[in-house]
């Protein structure tokens, strides 16, 4: 799964009947500091996320599941709104991972 | 499966069933030198992997949701093991 924030919405009236009252949001995944990464996706919504929500998402054929009731046609769903990323800043992951290197982790 | 580095994690209230009291990892994937490779991704942890790790990540809804004991979940990337040491043969390409 990928982190994202939700930048806008998208009404389709004419669409597949499985899409109906489905929810689209405009997502643009984000990466662990909230930069953007890559371009803007569609994301089908299914725990009732709104616009400006910091959320996380999953792709491919597991999207198709985020209904339990039913299988949506659909390759990037909202699974969860983010309340909270605790993230270690590049220079502590620098120390830890030449921690690792003076303990022989790599032979 | 890739190999990664657990950076942190997340805490989410509003979410999908599947996810329910599941620790949120943050994990980037690392080459055979531990440099991070690539963007950061959430993944499931099943093997109570703490930050700093260097974890074994399977990326596919089936196992995912074959751990998860659930059918057909929305759920790709599951942590599956804590790595402790690896060995490269020189003469394989790095």
């Amino acid at each position: 799964m990928k982190l994202g924030r939700i930048v806008g919405k998208i009404w389709a009236t004419q669409k597949d009947p499985q899409l109906h009252g489905v929810k689209l949001y405009v997502l643009q995944p984000i990466d662990e500091a909230y930069r953007a990464v890559g371009k803007p996706v569609i994301a089908a919504d299914a725990i009732g996320s709104g616009e400006g929500d910091i959320v996380f998402w999953v792709g491919s054929r597991e999207a198709t599941f985020i209904f339990p009731d039913k299988k949506i046609p659909c390759d990037v769903g909202i699974v969860g709104i983010v309340d909270a990323v605790n993230s270690e800043t590049p220079a502590s992951m620098k120390k830890r991972k030449n921690q690792l290197i003076a303990d022989h982790f790599i032979e | 499966m890739d190999i990664g580095i657990v950076i942190g994690n997340i805490v989410s209230t509003m979410k999908h069933p599947a996810y329910q009291n599941c620790k949120l990892m943050l994990v980037k994937n690392v080459d055979l030198h531990l440099d991070p490779v690539g963007t950061v991704s959430v993944a499931i942890d099943s093997v109570d992997a703490g930050v700093g790790d260097i974890v074994l990540i399977a990326n596919e809804g089936k196992s995912a949701s074959d751990i998860l004991k659930g059918k057909q979940l929305p759920v790709r990337s599951v942590i599956v093991g804590v790595v402790d040491k690896i060995r490269v043969h020189s003469s394989s390409p790095q």
